[in-house]
């Protein structure tokens, strides 16, 4: 009740020695009166390199080189001066720190404890055992321990390497495809949910909730086919052109919501939905005009796309799936980054995206920025939707072309924390857990949804930190939390 | 009081209520102790009525668990008579005035049956009529036997209608005083030492107009005329302060110079130009600088550093950038100075700006806008919830940049920093101009344009100062 | 400056000058007319637009010219357009464009079906625009429920898809399709007891975490589908139909008698439950306290009403009745459970939602409107002769007609203030 409130005094605490890494999330302004004097310059520069990763770092690290006059009254809070620790007890101290890295471990080890809970519980062998589990617990713990391993062993062999080529390989008989299928696998179904990871990523940034990756991607795999079959380009030009179509019709297709939002305020969740099933029939449609469809085959499939427009493959082997589309997605991830951090747009994007009133009254306009954001979201998304098409072994439009890479696209956004880096990231975990789930089902006999469990698990409880921080009694960081709310209201 | 009324719990202490010590959990508690508090920002549901807002909280049933809305509108009328409120129980908040609106939050109060009503600067944002007004239902409230703590930092209202006085500040009480006791005591009670919030400055040197704004007319969200035909004209190298009660249309006039709101009528020329409904960015292009009223919502972006801060309105300009690329190295580099020029006491230009106090956090907004090339300089409440040390540094700066020939629209509810700071006074209310005063004009007689008397010639510009004192 | 909602500015002339919102939907209108008009130089002359209307014993056959009244419906869509356009278009701008559309649609119908031996089917129209309208209707109460106390529930999918499970395995285990309704409504409930735990206790975005939930149902299904329901479908996936209740008396009414008084019991649910939520919100104190929640929470905090409680409490009440949205997808015709059965009506509950302004009534007629279209648009594209224009245009009006709806074209929405904002005591 202050009326002309009146900054707390700096409380110019002695430095910290006790060897707290860690500083308060919401610490009192603790202000050492001179750090970069109290301890040497090496001091919290090197002992906090973990977790420099992390961007809120930089202030502390920063402050050895520019300290400015200190004050009382600096309200920044300083950097813990400590002294040199072994490295191993920094180590462990980050593992249980509630980090951006560890809360994202734990929140994977979470999602797969549940997981094999469902395996348990759905499987009704095992769930006869535990009728007489206190008779003979043996039965139904190893029965458990088998039905769960088996199937996340599936899950690593079908997407990283297969144990069984490995023991070949090592007996000297090298079948490299063989040996290479489950990586060929993953960065195969990496590469579209890299794309549609980025879609939601940079709309987030933007301020926005792109929901509507899946019907960009649609777009986009319909605006690739359509130039893969119906253009005659020589070899190399057609695959360009074909990735650009996509990305084109998906630039499209993500500039409705963009535009809506910014003229008439209609809410982007709800259009970019509706957006889906629309674009959803209107691929039904498409394939089914006479320009599209198949000329050999009478089911809802289109023509094929000329071999010239398709992407090379990545192992030179035709059975390997994996194609150019993972680098084009790196590429892509790559702009991405360049754009947020180094481009006039991008900067326009993360400071409407971050306080839309501010931008505004700093001159930028808010509309043409969603607009544009929504657009390269869509040219993203498509140009996933345009991979996954040029992907398929048909090369050719089916209904389910696009799979369900836009809602996938969602959770790899948020896994990733909406940043290129930590997208291809968890783009490249998710499309190795799909091709994983596919053995998983054949040898362990797990449907394939249960990846979707995983997915939609992990995901939430990286949305939750306080939550995971509670189940595993973390200690608190800065930096944890993920800075998502911008989704707020209609 | 927020502890008092139970929304927030002390962290040591007790309260004592009729000698008996309480703890309040809720407002819930508090309401049930007796204890009604009108808050400084109204506690009204606005798409809901008048007695609907009475209801919330302590609904009346009839038999079937329906809501008695008769029972809610007769007790609306029957305390509305009581004490003279005049308030129509079927009237949606959001469609009446604030002053009655206010009158909504003291009948909801008194319909708990509170014995203890807290009042939290009520007077804020009210017309000199209006508290008047006020002032009349404390009496008969008082009368009533009601018991009354009336918190605000107008001294005047204290001296009229207090019975006895605390001074607080920051959190402890450091005296009590008797309603007679002389203004400058008590005022000297408030701030601890005297301060002066006289700024040196030298005679300003007028040059040619920079702003000239006619017959403006702007909307506010309601669509009502906030600014209502209102002419201003600013010359270079002055400063003009813009005095009135909050709510008389300042907001919307900064906003529509800065073309955020649109201008229904009339005209808006910056150097000639007229710039009414054109572009923000044009209108900073054209050399206009902007401190807006709410910095956290409008002047900066907390996750961003104050680097990124710094160059908000000039990233696609050289040397910070172009229309394709930004130059971080550039940026940074020139935050370090600009960081060292304007005494922002931070670590790291790299640190996020919500890391700062709010005092640095409206130096980065002042570096911004003068830190470059202006001719307008719309400075509206450049000290709000700001320190001490940085009010004094902001003022100066403010004077530096009227003597560098940039005409500067301060717009400020502290009628103290208007007078310091200003070479001309235009007092506003209700959406215009209602006089144009010297600054050595008595603080009373501006006190009363203020509140819309103006008891001579409103457009006297010289003849004002030389009027003899009152 | 704190709204960037330029849909409230929407009529406000000094703000688009020429350009207000009903002179846009007025020249929308006029456009639609137009291309009445051209529907109407299309029917082949002489040619009847023919309804059959269900009269007790027998059909009630009325015969249309459909040339002269496709032209008659254009013409009124294309006047209301011109009024809406001129100044005295000011206030009529939501019943001139019920108007509008009404004569467009009724257009579209007279002109798809002026084809010799084609009737349209009034009665079974009706009623399987009722049935589909169901889960909207449910859904959109779930939603209207949460969103009032300020909670946005994207999850009314995921919510759908384990009732719809839940009420199947236990509706067949139990053999019982009581059994099978309440236990899907406990589903549903699940889901929301996540949606609140997550977005109250732990301020998780709200939007993200709706969409977040609706995968994990998607998924959570899915798996129990495959590895419990497929393995034995007799066992676990034969669910019981909870039956038909005709209402004595009112069920001979003509025309509306059958489509309303001889249904599912899940429909006098359905209606049931949009009085009780609309009586519950606007006349007693429960309602009252949950406007003020999604409205103010501060003030209805600072007269005693515990905000995150409201919440809590909403959300699970919601869930239950999104849960028997769902069960009806299973039980409500003895349909066995389907991976992803649901296919995304629980959006289309929340485009209802948004359509009917937050209301249980506006909820109701929005449900009936998309039961319609998707009622028509399976009628025109299983009639004989095929529909004029391509099925898949048709399967997607609805969702046409929700960006319409939402852009602001057809009348302002407005959200509870509060709506998706955490509540946090400062």
């Amino acid at each position: 009740m202050t009326k002309p409130p009146v900054e707390p005094p700096g409380e110019g605490d002695a430095p910290d020695t006790t060897g707290n890494a860690v500083p308060e999330p919401e610490g009192a302004a603790a202000a050492s009166p001179e750090p970069a004097a109290s301890s040497p310059d090496a001091g919290p520069v090197t002992e906090r390199a973990e977790v420099r990763a992390e961007k809120e770092a930089l202030q502390e690290v920063a402050g050895t080189g520019t300290a400015p006059q200190p004050d009382q009254t600096v309200a920044v809070e300083a950097p813990p001066v400590e002294r040199e620790r072994p490295w191993a007890v920094r180590f462990l101290r980050y593992l249980v720190t509630a980090n951006s890295v560890m809360v994202t471990i734990y929140s994977l080890i979470l999602a797969m404890v549940i997981g094999g809970v469902l395996i348990v519980v759905s499987d009704e062998e095992i769930r006869g055992m535990y009728t007489y589990f206190f008779s003979r617990p043996g039965d139904a713990l190893s029965a458990s321990w088998t039905a769960i391993s088996d199937a996340y062993s599936a899950l690593f062999q079908g997407a990283i390497v297969d144990f069984t080529q490995l023991e070949l390989a090592f007996q000297g008989q090298v079948d490299w495809t063989k040996l290479l299928r489950p990586i060929s696998d993953t960065l195969t179904n990496a590469a579209p949910l890299i794309f549609t990871g980025l879609a939601v990523a940079l709309a987030f940034r933007s301020g926005l909730f792109n929901i509507g990756a899946q019907g960009q991607a649609i777009a986009g795999a319909i605006g690739a086919a359509v130039v893969g079959f119906g253009l005659d380009l020589p070899l190399g030009i057609h695959v360009i052109a074909t990735l650009l179509g996509g990305a084109l019709a998906g630039a499209i297709w993500g500039a409705i919501p963009g535009v809506l939002k910014a003229r008439t305020g209609a809410h982007e969740v709800i259009t970019s939905i509706m957006l889906n099933y629309i674009a959803a029939y209107g691929l039904l449609w498409v394939i089914s005009t006479a320009f599209v469809h198949s000329t050999e085959r009478t089911d809802a499939i289109s023509k094929s796309v000329d071999n010239t427009s398709w992407l090379p493959s990545l192992f030179l082997n035709a059975n390997l799936r994996a194609n150019w589309g993972i680098l084009v997605a790196i590429a892509a991830a790559g702009v991405i980054g360049w754009l947020l951090s180094r481009s006039t747009l991008g900067f326009r994007m993360r400071t409407v995206g971050a306080n839309p009133d501010a931008a505004r009254t700093a001159g930028m306009s808010v509309a043409s920025t969603y607009a544009t954001a929504m657009a390269c979201a869509g040219a993203l998304a498509g140009l996933g939707g345009a991979t996954i098409m040029l992907s398929s072994t048909s090369h050719a439009l089916t209904p389910a072309v696009v799979g369900n890479i836009g809602f996938d696209g969602i959770t790899v956004a948020l896994l990733g924390r909406a940043r290129p880096v930590g997208v291809v990231m968890a783009g490249l975990l998710f499309g190795a857990m799909q091709a994983g789930g596919v053995r998983m089902q054949s040898v362990a006999d797990i449907p394939v949804d249960m990846v979707t469990v995983l997915q939609a698990l992990i995901v939430i409880f990286i949305a939750a930190p306080a939550l995971v921080k509670a189940i595993f009694r973390l200690r608190p960081s800065r930096g944890a939390g993920l800075d998502l709310t911008m989704a707020k209201g209609w | 009081m927020n502890v008092l009324y139970g929304l927030l719990t002390p962290d040591s202490g007790q309260i004592l209520i009729d000698d008996v010590p309480r703890t309040f959990g809720s407002p819930r508690d508090a309401l049930r102790a007796g204890i009604g508090m009108v808050h400084q920002h109204f506690m009204l549901v606005p798409v809901f009525t008048v007695a609907e807002n009475i209801m919330l909280g302590r609904e009346k049933k009839t038999g079937l668990a329906f809501l008695d809305r008769r029972a809610a509108r007769r007790e609306v009328r029957e305390l509305s008579e009581r004490y003279g409120l005049d308030v129509d129980p079927d009237a949606v908040v959001e469609d009446i005035p604030v002053g009655v609106q206010q009158r909504v939050e003291i009948i909801k109060a008194l319909t708990s049956d509170c014995d203890l009503l807290i009042l939290d600067e009520p007077t804020a944002v009210l017309t000199p009529g209006e508290i008047e007004d006020l002032l009349e239902v404390m009496r008969t409230l008082r009368d009533d036997g009601k018991s009354i703590v009336f918190i605000t930092h107008k001294l005047k209202e204290v001296k009229a209608i207090a019975d006895k006085i605390t001074v607080v500040r920051r959190g402890t009480i450091v005296g009590s005083a008797d309603p007679s006791a002389p203004q400058d005591e008590l005022a000297a009670m408030m701030v601890g030492r005297e301060v002066s919030l006289t700024v040196a400055k030298d005679v300003a040197q007028p040059g040619e107009p920079v702003l000239s704004i006619e017959n403006l007319t702007v909307t506010d969200e309601r669509g009502q005329h906030a600014v209502d035909g209102l002419d201003l004209e600013l010359r270079a190298g002055e400063i003009l302060g813009i005095a009135g009660v909050q709510g008389n249309g300042q907001t919307e006039l900064a906003e529509a110079i800065m073309a955020l709101r649109p201008a229904v009528t009339g005209t808006i020329r910056v150097n000639g130009v007229d710039i009414s409904n054109s572009r923000t960015s044009k209108v900073i292009e054209s050399g206009v600088g902007y401190i807006p009223e709410d910095r956290s919502a409008d002047g900066l972006v907390k996750p961003f550093s104050i680097a990124e801060n710094l160059v908000l309105n000039q990233y696609n300009r050289a040397p910070f950038g172009g229309t394709l690329t930004i130059n971080p190295e550039v940026i940074a580099r020139t935050a370090d100075e600009r960081v060292e020029e304007y005494d922002v006491r931070t670590l790291s230009s790299r640190a996020p700006v919500s890391s700062l106090s709010g005092g640095n956090q409206q130096k980065v907004i002042v570096a911004r806008e003068m830190s470059r090339k202006l001719n307008l300089l719309v400075a509206a409440q450049p000290t709000r919830g700001v320190d001490v040390g940085s009010i004094e540094f902001i003022h100066k700066r403010i004077v530096a940049e009227r003597d560098t020939g940039t005409g500067v629209l301060l717009i400020s509810s502290e009628l103290d920093e208007v007078l310091a700071l200003s070479d001309r006074i235009a007092v506003m209310y209700r959406g215009k101009i209602l006089a144009t005063v010297g600054p050595d004009t008595p603080r009373e007689k501006i006190g009363r344009l203020m509140a819309g008397v103006s008891d001579d010639s409103p457009t006297a510009d010289n003849t004002a100062s030389k009027e003899p004192g009152a | 400056m704190t709204t960037l909602a330029t849909a409230e500015v929407a009529e406000s002339k000094a703000v688009h000058g020429f350009w207000t919102r009903s002179v846009k939907g007025g020249l929308t209108y006029i456009a639609l007319g137009l291309i009445a008009i051209w529907f109407g130089t299309r029917v082949e002359s002489g040619a009847n637009a023919v309804f059959k209307i269900f009269w007790t014993g027998e059909d009630i056959e009325v015969k249309l010219p459909a040339a002269a009244t496709v032209f008659a419906l254009a013409g009124i869509c294309v006047i209301v357009g011109a009024l809406l356009v001129s100044p005295l278009g000011a206030g009529m701008f939501t019943g001139g464009t019920a108007i509008a559309l009404t004569a467009f649609t009724l257009a579209f119908v007279c002109f798809s079906i002026a084809k010799p031996g084609v009737f349209l089917p009034v009665t079974a129209t009706m009623q399987g625009a009722l049935f589909l309208a169901l889960p909207l209707i449910l859904g959109a109460l779930c939603g209207v429920l949460c969103e009032r106390s300020g909670v946005i529930n994207v999850a009314i999918e995921g919510q759908f898809l384990v009732g719809a499970f839940t009420g199947a395995l236990i509706g067949t285990l139990t053999a019982s399709a009581w059994a099978g309704l309440i236990a899907g409504a406990l589903a549903g409930c699940l889901i929301g007891l996540f949606l609140a735990v997550l977005a109250i206790r732990y301020l998780v975005d709200q939007v993200v975490l709706g969409v977040v939930l609706n995968l994990l149902a998607l998924g959570l299904t899915g798996f129990l589908y495959e590895r419990i329901m497929q393995q034995a479908a007799e066992q676990y996936n034969s669910p019981p139909r909870l039956g038909d209740w005709t209402v004595p008396l009112l069920s001979d009414i003509p025309v509306i008698g059958p489509a309303l008084f001889d249904q599912n019991i899940f429909t006098y649910m359905a209606v049931a439950l949009v009085a009780i939520v609309y009586v519950a919100l606007f006349h007693t104190p429960f309602g009252l306290r949950t406007r003020a929640v999604g409205e103010h929470p501060a003030a209805a905090d600072s007269v005693g009403v515990r905000v995150n409680w409201v919440r809590f409490r909403n959300v699970l009440m919601g869930g239950l009745i999104a849960g028997v949205g769902g069960a009806f997808f299973t039980i409500g015709s003895a349909i066995a459970f389907n991976k992803n059965m649901t296919v995304g009506k629980g959006f289309i509950a929340l485009a209802v939602l948004i359509v009917g302004r937050w209301n249980p009534i506006g909820a109701l007629l929005g449900a009936l409107l998309f039961g319609f279209t998707d009622q028509l648009q399976i009628f025109l594209s299983s009639m004989p002769g095929g529909s004029p224009i391509p099925s898949q245009f048709l399967s997607m009006l609805p969702y046409i007609v929700t960006i319409f709806a939402v852009a602001g074209l057809v009348g302002k929405v407005r959200a509870p203030a509060a709506d998706g904002v955490p509540y946090v005591k400062s």
